[in-house]
């Protein structure tokens, strides 16, 4: 097949915190399967291509995240993407944006890219640390694993579906985390969300790619290791 | 110069105000916690401020009043510029208060202030944050700015606000001289709102966090070390001070080698920063350039100490930039590397910030990982194609290396850590 085609979007405006990783841990695990990949990044003074196969958004501070969305709504590359059936993952800032509005500079509400059916605003506290969340099951996607720090609280509306609920941790404020709806999924784990979620990295390339072979067990032996040191310690944690 | 500093010059015997009562119980109290803290093992240096905190909240004013104070703050180098910029002013031959141990925050500062109470100047490292509440507090004569990237985002604030931050409070500083870095964008944003700048080309590595003007927000025009907004007026200042490679060229046009036995790229930019605080002071360029050249190890890091018949270097690198810049300094193979990765309180219990940094050049060569986090680090390593091999111990990777040398990189508690196993040599 041609190659895979992954873009990055503003990684010069929304990337805080190893939001790097989402591309590498998809790029590798699409190689490993021998899916040719190519990683697109698009700056923000750049046109975003409609025609890639999974788009990525990551986590940004509230003046960078407002700049973003308004100049993606102005773009419509990605929205375009959407329609054609692209793929798009976003954590965190790029989460909240994909809502029909968020919480910008000292709260001030901001129109979001509209394509997820929820809203996002300020929390009375700042949500952070280790989050563990059970996805819903219609995804078939084993727990996810991650690290959240934000102030957000989203509310989803009918369109939307909460993507899990949480065990530990903050997530969308009402006991659920993230959300999804069609090929559109955003999460509040933020920067490398996916290094320790392979299983949600493999749904997002199934969506793209569709059936994929599994990977050789010693591919996956250092981050299922990983994944289980966290989740054992934060549940001990949690447990206490 | 006509505001240059000299020995023996204003302030005299008894120009320093004396403190009120309580604050002086403060510092004594503070003092002998001090000391209760050393005999139990700990470095003292914060226990002792935190105490005498409590007793008079402003304690760190009162303790900088009427002294010469030079702040440094910036995500990266603030304590190994703090101590360098301690070695320039020497030649003055004055008693210089300073917190070199790191202590950065209000206690560290008052901390340090006590324990030197008839020193007139004063060069105190400065947490980012804090730099607001320190400028009001003391107002200093200097005010540094090295650099300003992403650092563990658990607990640091967001650096956009942070450069909004210290934009206000320098706007606010008259009779503060900056010296600023020209080359970092969020830097020379915050920088440019003071009332007088010495404006420092002090090179920036790590650019992730600066592509776009903290100003308007557009992406910025980069070409080299310069920079523009193509949206707004925001450019990069002219500079008087220059780092040029492994040389500096100060306001006068003289290049001059920078001779340091600390080593790498960015504490030859903290030396030239050094330089252009030493001059505001009084003292030439040749004179801090010997001085600075006398510095071997800051708390440290950089020391080199021989165990089990290996050469061991201990490096120290927080945060991505930190990483970058350390990976620079490494000896090149076959020298083994030894890597390792906590994620306590003070190193950021997140650790996503592994995925900013580059390890690709470290393929083909022997690494060890180690730490309370080292799966993170590995499942990192095998994402960039780096081989690796796990180990529980310094000593461990000592005796697999078997070689005449090796190089450690740590974050912030394991480095600690393998201070305590190599033993604190200063």
């Amino acid at each position: 097949m041609t190659a895979l085609r992954l873009v990055w979007i503003y990684p010069d405006l929304l990337s805080t915190y190893g939001d790097r990783g989402n591309a590498l841990v998809l790029e590798r695990r699409a190689r490993l399967r021998g899916l040719p990949v190519e990683v697109v990044e698009v700056n923000s003074d750049q046109r975003v291509p409609p025609d890639g196969h999974i788009y990525l958004m990551g986590g940004g501070e509230d003046l960078p995240q407002t700049l973003a969305a308004r100049r993606l709504n102005a773009d419509g590359g990605v929205h375009e993407a959407v329609r054609r059936g692209a793929v798009l993952f976003a954590v965190c800032a790029g989460y909240q944006m994909l809502g029909l509005e968020f919480g910008g500079v000292d709260d001030t509400p901001v129109r979001g890219l509209g394509l997820l059916d929820m809203r996002s605003g300020r929390g009375e506290r700042r949500a952070v640390g280790e989050i563990v969340a059970d996805v819903d099951p219609v995804l078939n996607v084993p727990r996810l694993t991650g690290f959240e720090n934000h102030q957000g609280v989203t509310r989803l509306g009918p369109q939307a579906r909460p993507l899990s609920r949480t065990s530990v941790g903050v997530g969308n404020g009402d006991g659920t985390e993230g959300a999804y709806a069609g090929r559109v999924l955003g999460t509040y784990l933020h920067g490398p969300a996916l290094v320790r979620n392979p299983g949600l990295a493999d749904l997002l390339l199934f969506w793209a790619v569709g059936q994929l072979p599994p990977l050789p067990p010693e591919a996956e032996e250092l981050a299922q290791r990983l994944r289980e040191e966290r989740l054992s310690a934060v549940t001990a944690t949690a447990a206490d | 110069m006509d505001n240059s500093y000299r020995t023996g010059g204003q302030g005299g015997a008894g120009g320093r105000p004396r403190l009120p009562m309580r604050a002086k119980i403060a510092t004594t109290v503070g003092g002998a916690a001090k000391t209760v803290s050393r005999l139990a093992g700990r470095d003292g240096s914060v226990i002792g401020g935190i105490v005498g905190l409590r007793l008079e909240p402003d304690l760190v004013s009162l303790l900088a009043r009427g002294r010469h104070i030079v702040l440094v703050t910036g995500t990266n180098g603030k304590t190994t510029t703090t101590r360098l910029i301690g070695a320039a002013l020497s030649p003055l031959g004055e008693e210089i208060a300073s917190n070199v141990y790191g202590a950065n925050m209000e206690a560290g500062l008052a901390s340090a202030l006590s324990s030197a109470p008839d020193a007139r100047l004063a060069v105190l490292e400065t947490d980012e944050k804090y730099i607001p509440a320190m400028v009001t507090a003391t107002r200093p004569r200097v005010v540094v700015l090295l650099n300003l990237s992403r650092d563990q985002m658990d607990r640091a604030a967001e650096i956009w606000l942070l450069a909004r931050r210290w934009r206000e409070a320098l706007a606010g500083a008259a009779g503060c001289r900056v010296v600023a870095n020209a080359d970092d964008p969020l830097v020379a944003w915050a920088a440019s709102a003071a009332h007088e700048v010495t404006w420092v080309a002090a090179g920036q590595r790590w650019r992730e966090d600066s592509w776009c003007c903290p100003h308007c927000g557009a992406h910025l025009y980069r070409k080299g070390d310069d920079w523009s907004c193509r949206e707004c007026s925001n450019r990069r200042p002219p500079v008087s001070w220059v780092l040029a490679g492994e040389n500096v060229i100060d306001p006068s046009g003289r290049v001059s080698p920078i001779r340091l036995a600390l080593p790498g790229r960015a504490n030859r930019s903290n030396a030239v920063v050094a330089m252009a605080v030493a001059e505001s002071f009084g003292v030439g360029p040749a004179h801090a350039l010997q001085a600075l050249g006398q510095v071997t190890s800051v708390a440290g890091r950089y020391t080199q100490v021989r165990r089990n018949g290996c050469d061991v270097r201990l490096l120290l690198a927080k945060n991505p930039a930190g990483w970058l810049e350390a990976l620079d300094v490494l000896e090149p193979p076959p020298t083994p590397v030894l890597l390792a990765v906590n994620a306590q309180g003070p190193d950021g219990r997140d650790t996503s910030w592994l995925w900013d940094v580059d390890y690709r050049r470290l393929r083909g060569r022997m690494v060890f990982v180690s730490g309370e986090r080292a799966l993170d680090l590995a499942v990192r390593l095998e994402a960039d194609e780096v081989a690796f091999r796990l180990v529980d111990s310094l000593d461990e990777a000592i005796s697999i290396g078997r070689a005449p040398r090796l190089e450690v990189l740590a974050n912030y508690t394991a480095f600690q850590q393998y201070r305590a196993v190599v033993g604190r040599t200063e």
